[in-house]
């Protein structure tokens, strides 16, 4: 049939199932939003207060969910004020399509008002993006943009449409999305098996000698990554850890693929990582790493890195392999099917109690900042909403000393049950990500952990929250300055706190409820846990909480390494 | 791993659509490395463009730099070349000075004994095209030099392999 090309669009996000955007208009973008108007019983819009809003959402969406996130934006400011969210996906390999569209194809390269080459400036942090100038050729791009996005090594894609094509008219027809594949460039891309849209078939060789040395290694230690979340791939990680009674760390992007309640598990390592999992690490004689790219928080100073064991690197991109870390032996693919082969192969079973002893004589994380007299500690709010909220709660975290506590102390026990910004690091992160998590789980709870800084950042979009009826359950870890920095500022500068004391407003439990929430101020756990109790009560009425805790403005995350420092060389424990 | 710096050639083709040049040149620089030479042109198939790119790093980082190569959604094949192995030429333009008789036939022979040709002449210059590699046209330049070099282009390597002997 014949469909302009704001039409095409819209059938090319039902072709792959998409019942939900995230977004905001704009003048190039008016036509997509009038095809929207006409299908909105099909496709839900999510209105944010900000673009930068609806990235996070569309990402928190895609995490949570496991489908692809979508999010719409105009030309110009719309499609900047998205690069963040969308380096933010793209540092941990989060699937997510941003569309965008540009001025008329008459006016590009005119400075034109709101234009900008969006697809310049998000080349280095999009897996692939896409300029259409042709409606013929846009629901192609559209196909192989949602293939690039959620095969292989997932990533954020960008398409950007210029006005003109959202217009134009050509014939439309419906394709299953597994008929996507036997058309146009992607045919081309499944015929040379393009790693953007594949995943290699791992080599049998490689894994049998990982068998040989899983059996011969004394002192074996597994790292859970981030592609074991990507790939779903815990139940198999679970029993690769029973079979070879081998201690587990995990890094922040694996956090909720290895159950948190495990007693095989050191937890978190590298920076923050606990005793346990950097000790084991500096001893073991086997370092098994599934979908972790040895980021430098992780591995800290490469060069003494787990230098007494061989190391292994599972991982889907061939481009990770030895990139930060010199491996022994690697196998490239998708976890979950490694995983597999992996099990059926190995027809031992360990029992390293002597090695677990020497590891868990160290601290776990769990052991760190126990409350002393009438502080009202981090731990404390942590294992407060652990205790009262149900056990399958989505946590969003921004970034910063509250999110570091956060995987301390919340035991995850499933994938996508933590959303973190991990590889870019980005405060305001959490409140986007929070509603995507709602929206795309509307029967699960979600808690959104943020600092003051962190909040301060994007809190508009509470005007979200409040407007979709989205219950959810903020804790603001307010020690009125930017922790993590502060925290640097004291241990290597000296205590000269050069701009992080945020002694200024506003003051967030007032500003939830000039937002229609529910807002509260609380200085102690008993306290705390009364007010948790009650937001279960309160979630029929679809207000969300802004609980605001009030903690020391000296409190630390404990441990800590110095960055380039040797793994086991504390700087606090 | 060896971690001497040496001269690569890396020989990439690629989709022949727009953007395709600088998303390859970004991801050199995007991973701390300076082109030394990059040529580009149609292959028999008008829709693929082949790239023979040179850069100086050491044999990790080439390996690294050639699987995150692979991952660009436009690019089908990436491969280093061997320079044992292979062809490397790149054609330059020298315009240098030539006022007089003498000047002209000693730079005329210098330009045959490197079976170059001279493609342009005035009563003040002149203009000779010769091919070869780097080091061949380094050696032809440093000898134009005291005549003086008015201008000077080079296209930069093609590169290919040899068949298999």
């Amino acid at each position: 049939m014949r469909l302009n090309g704001s039409d095409i669009l819209i059938n090319c996000l039902l072709e792959q199932d998409v019942n939900t955007v995230f977004g905001y208009p704009g003048g190039a973008i008016l036509n997509v939003y009038d095809a929207l108007y006409k299908r909105s019983d099909e496709i839900r819009h999510i209105l944010t207060a900000h673009e930068q809003g609806a990235s996070h959402a569309a990402d928190g969406y895609a995490r949570s969910t496991g489908k692809v996130g979508v999010c719409l934006a105009t030309s110009g400011p719309g499609a900047t004020n998205l690069t963040t969210g969308i380096a933010t996906a793209y540092m941990d390999s989060s699937p997510v399509v941003f569309i965008t569209c540009n001025v008329n194809s008459n006016l590009i390269g005119r400075d034109s008002f709101q234009e900008v080459d969006i697809v310049g400036c998000t080349l280095p942090v999009t897996k692939c993006n896409y300029v259409v100038h042709d409606v013929n050729n846009l629901a192609d791009t559209i196909r192989e943009a949602f293939a690039v996005a959620k095969s292989g090594r997932p990533g954020p894609v960008l398409i950007d449409i210029q006005k003109n094509v959202t217009a134009a008219e050509t014939e439309y027809e419906f394709k299953n999305v597994s008929e996507h594949f036997n058309f146009g460039k992607l045919a081309k891309l499944r015929e040379r098996n393009h790693p953007s849209i594949y995943s290699p078939e791992p080599d049998l060789n490689s894994i049998d000698e990982l068998v040989r040395m899983l059996e011969e290694s004394e002192r074996p230690l597994l790292i859970c990554g981030g592609g074991v979340v990507r790939a779903r791939a815990d139940r198999e990680f679970r029993e690769l850890a029973s079979k070879l009674d081998s201690p587990v760390a995990i890094t922040v992007m694996g956090g909720g693929a290895f159950p948190g309640n495990s007693d095989l598990k050191t937890g978190m390592i590298g920076m923050h990582g606990s005793q346990a999992s950097n000790m084991a690490c500096d001893a073991c004689d086997l370092l098994v790493a599934v979908g972790c790219r040895f980021s430098d928080r992780v591995t800290l100073n490469p060069d003494s890195f787990a230098s007494q064991a061989k190391i292994v690197q599972i991982d889907i991109d061939a481009s990770e392999i030895d990139k930060n870390i010199k491996s022994d032996l690697h196998i490239i693919g998708d976890a979950k099917k490694i995983l597999k082969l992996l099990l059926e192969r190995i027809k031992f079973k360990k029992d390293n109690t002597l090695w677990k002893n020497y590891v868990f004589s160290f601290k776990v994380e769990t052991e760190y900042d126990d409350p002393e007299d009438g502080q009202f500690t981090p731990k404390e709010i942590l294992s407060a909403a652990a205790d009262v909220l149900p056990k399958r709660t989505i946590v969003t975290t921004d970034v910063g000393q509250h999110q570091m506590w956060a995987i301390q102390h919340f035991k995850f026990s499933y994938p996508g049950q933590l959303i973190t910004s991990g590889g870019f690091g980005t405060m305001g992160f959490g409140l986007g990500a929070a509603i995507g998590a709602q929206i795309g789980n509307p029967d699960r709870t979600v808690l959104h952990v943020t600092g003051d800084g962190s909040f301060r950042m994007n809190c508009n979009e509470l005007a979200t929250e409040q407007y979709y009826k989205l219950p959810i359950i903020t804790l603001v870890f307010n020690n009125s300055c930017l922790g993590m920095v502060r925290q640097w500022q004291h241990l290597i500068y000296h205590e000269r706190y050069s701009q992080t004391t945020l002694d200024r407003g506003p003051d967030f439990a007032k500003l939830a409820e000039a937002y229609g929430l529910h807002g509260r101020k609380v200085t102690d756990a008993e306290e705390l846990r009364k007010i948790l109790k009650q937001t279960k009560n309160t979630r029929s009425d679809g207000k969300g909480w802004v609980i605001d805790c009030q903690i020391n403005i000296d409190e630390m995350v404990r441990p800590m390494v110095g960055g380039n420092s040797h793994i086991a060389n504390f700087m606090i424990d | 791993m060896n971690e001497e710096i040496k001269r690569y050639t890396i020989i990439t083709s690629m989709d022949n659509e727009a953007g395709v040049l600088s998303q390859l040149a970004h991801l050199f620089s995007r991973r701390g490395h300076n082109i030394e030479t990059i040529a580009a042109g149609w292959t028999t198939d008008h829709k693929i463009m082949r790239f023979t790119i040179e850069i100086y790093t050491d044999e990790a980082k080439v390996k690294l730099l050639c699987n995150q190569l692979r991952k660009l959604v436009p690019i089908h094949s990436v491969e280093i070349l061997d320079p044992q192995k292979s062809i490397r030429r790149e054609l330059m333009l020298v315009k240098v000075r030539a006022a007089d008789k003498a000047t002209r036939n000693e730079i005329i022979q210098i330009g045959n004994i490197f079976r170059g040709s001279v493609v342009d002449i005035t009563n003040e210059s002149l203009t000779l095209l010769v091919t070869g590699d780097d080091q061949k046209n380094a050696a032809f330049e440093t000898l134009l030099k005291e005549f003086g070099i008015i201008e000077l282009a080079r296209t930069g390597i093609v590169a290919m392999e040899r068949d298999g002997l």
